[in-house]
């Protein structure tokens, strides 16, 4: 296996007990900061190439939530690391009990293509501060990031303890036979599968962090250009190439009609008349993608926009109406610049619309009322939720982000990073001495050996009385 | 499928919403005490007819143990079940941002036979308090157990939401052929791979209580009385079959000589000088294992011990000295009344033995020296930990209870359980007003608007001088 050697290297490392103090894991960090500071152009630079970013959406993406996160870190780590004391029974009132968070060794960060330094850095933060050797595999498809991860992130970190690991299907799926400690994968759920199956041989856990169609549920009573100017931006940042991005409109016939204008002013007001012309609207990442994309124009009626430009990989911030379930944009993550909109009676409906599907990474309701947003929200599952905006939840680094269902398992952002890539070893240290306190417990048994065992271990149930 | 009708009447179940009251799950989790309360004769007679399990241990492990979890679940889910709110950016000071704990759907809890009540009923309790519906495969090797369970438990739970299924590899593997929204399985490694690897298949997250060969060291400096009477008393607890008993021991040859005639008298309090007819010790619980563990003693030499009895599956409590790291004994994990002795010469190599092993469940340390018991603590990595006693950190509540690498994925008791079967749903709702606030955000982008976005939804790093 052509990583074999470079995983024992990372896994001796490991071993060594170099990532373990404090001080090494926080050097690394703040090196990690390090490289958003010093190559701040060049990931501006490669992620315009990649997939037209415009720079604010990189910015804002790749430097800034990526800082937050590496601050809320590096400020609480010490707390983070400490052993945990928990409460004990009678019998051990004398012991040490605690739990203690511990890395898992060497582990293995698999991301994507749309938010690429994002969604391998982030990760990355928690696995360092856990104390963890890594080996991240960027996506080949934003090669002009790859390589600029390939070739500098080594010069900030330990390269004893972490490596970069470049290619597509057929180097990746070489790099899962080997045996990882922890595997955390970004990306869609076909290869979700086939990492969890690969990482099942050797009982290694995995974070999934997957996809989906995100409904997005618009009530009737609503401030309607609001809720316009919400939806448009979560949908058309990144060319909407954002899997937490709303996928499509479920609200009634009316609203439609209202939502229309107001989407369409939106859009002029975000990208102005010619969208094409506007330096923050992005690109399709690929051709493959493009063509993908193109091909759900079919949907429905295009409302909005619908230009495409082949030579730019351009695809117009569009908005198709009259779009029906068995449609082609609805049958699969469009994870592009096209918002369809499903009509439905009301609010009953669409939540059976959305319950009838695989659960998405995100739900959105928005809606002056806030009992319809609470039922919404009650009454479906997803990753996250938001009411009355799209993508903001996830900005939040006291928030979990993570899918169930098809859109993912596991969770992480601010200290549940941390937490994904810590096992937490339940530790108890008792008193050489005290032999007297373990005398019930051992043969010959006898009822009194077992009166005393009882009154000294249970947990007693409390009185009923201040519930609710 | 033979189990596809029961799956979807559950998951008809749990979309119904039935389940998500709390009072819908304190009811439940009541009924769930009196069984053990009610079943407590059949269950102590099962068990014995199951694995000679003496009445003692069982209302020890298979009872106290699960009211205590029952008591802890009942006195707790209100503060476990409420929303927890979390820290806020700036910019979301008016919102609403806070944690959902959420039941993932209809859930598999696979159970072994060695605890047959305690390592079904345990899990249940948290799948049950944190909403879902349940499948429950008890073990059909302890036949009398599971046969109770499957005519009994129905009484208690509602049965449009709870299940017991029986059978053997054949009906369990078609069960698993069904699409389960969080498995639950306990039992051996072999297994748990391929339990994960058919959840693979539907992207189902698991938790896999597996084992592996619990180290013991003994230090040269204990009271050694105390240790062999710890270590016996863990060793030989149900016949040996308990998945963190110590596995092996551990020490110099000195501490050998001493352990010796400790772990002799300690045996003969607990169990007289003919262990067979003591109504205190276990049986095997087949006459397959029970090959298999007698096929060990031809390890090393029987210090203490070694008798069997194949009509009645006995094997006595047996210590075996001079056993060498390549003897049968040391290339599987035991699960009998065998305890090895394996000589090391200082705790350093006491430490590299168990590092160059897979990580096991449990790591035990004897050593009135603090020091020691940290190095090892500290240097060697295991589900768990106890220093200066055996199987004991599990009975704790408050500590999380799961294996890492081979020994198993994710951790469970106490609230752990509940965590574990909820998914931790992050949540925003905004107002629908206040547009101006989200102004910076759109485009078109410009330098003063990303400056107004960094001020408000940056964190700051702390300054370092409260470190340490």
């Amino acid at each position: 296996n052509p990583y074999a050697g470079l995983v024992s290297h990372l896994r001796a490392s490991w071993l060594s007990g170099k990532t373990r103090p404090m001080e090494y894991r926080l050097a690394q960090l703040e090196a990690l900061g390090h490289f958003l500071d010093e190559k701040k152009q060049e990931i501006l630079e490669a992620t315009d190439l990649d997939m037209g970013k415009p720079s604010f959406e990189a910015f804002f993406s790749e430097i800034l939530l990526c800082k937050n996160e590496l601050n809320v870190t590096l400020n609480n780590l010490y707390h983070w690391m400490k052993d945990e004391n928990v409460d004990k029974n009678l019998v051990m009132q004398l012991d040490s009990a605690f739990i203690r968070k511990e890395p898992y060794g060497v582990v293995l960060i698999i991301a994507p293509w749309n938010y690429p330094i994002h969604l391998f850095l982030v990760p990355l933060i928690g696995a360092i501060a856990a104390g963890n050797c890594v080996i991240i595999k960027p996506s080949e498809i934003s090669k002009n990031t790859e390589r600029l991860v390939a070739e500098t992130l080594s010069c900030y970190l330990d390269n004893d303890c972490f490596a970069v690991v470049t290619g597509s299907v057929p180097e990746t799926t070489r790099l899962l036979e080997n045996k990882f400690d922890y595997i955390f994968f970004t990306g869609t759920p076909p290869v979700g599968r086939i990492v969890m199956t690969a990482a099942a041989k050797h009982l290694t856990p995995v974070t999934l962090e997957l996809g989906g169609k995100n409904p997005c549920y618009v009530s009737d009573t609503c401030d309607v250009t609001n809720v316009a100017r919400r939806v448009a931006w979560g949908r058309f940042f990144n060319a909407g190439q954002t899997c937490i991005a709303p996928d499509y409109v479920l609200c009634t016939v009316e609203m439609q009609e209202k939502l229309m204008p107001a989407l369409r002013e939106a859009i002029t007001e975000f990208f102005g008349p010619n969208p094409q012309e506007s330096p923050d609207f992005g690109r399709i990442v690929g051709d493959k993608q493009f063509r993908r994309i193109r091909e759900l124009l079919g949907s429905g009626r295009v409302a909005i926009g619908g230009q495409t430009d082949e030579a730019e990989r351009y695809i117009a911030p569009t908005v198709l109406a009259d779009v029906l379930p068995s449609d082609p944009a609805m049958q699969e993550e469009i994870f592009g610049p096209l918002l369809p909109i499903v009509v439905v009676a009301n609010m009953d409906e669409a939540i059976d619309f959305i319950n009838a599907r695989p659960r998405p990474l995100a739900v959105y309701a928005f809606s002056s009322d806030t009992k319809v947003v609470n039922e919404v929200l009650e009454r479906t599952s997803s990753g996250g939720f938001c009411g009355n905006d799209t993508l903001m939840h996830v900005t939040l680094t006291s928030l979990p982000f993570g899918g169930i269902g098809n859109s993912g398992l596991g969770k992480y952002h601010g200290k549940f990073t941390f937490d994904t890539f810590s096992h937490h070893r339940g530790c108890l240290h008792r008193n050489m001495g005290l032999e007297a306190l373990n005398g019930p417990r051992y043969p010959p048994y006898t009822q009194q050996k077992l009166g005393l065992l009882t009154t000294t271990f249970e947990v007693k149930r409390r009185g009923t009385c201040t519930l609710l």
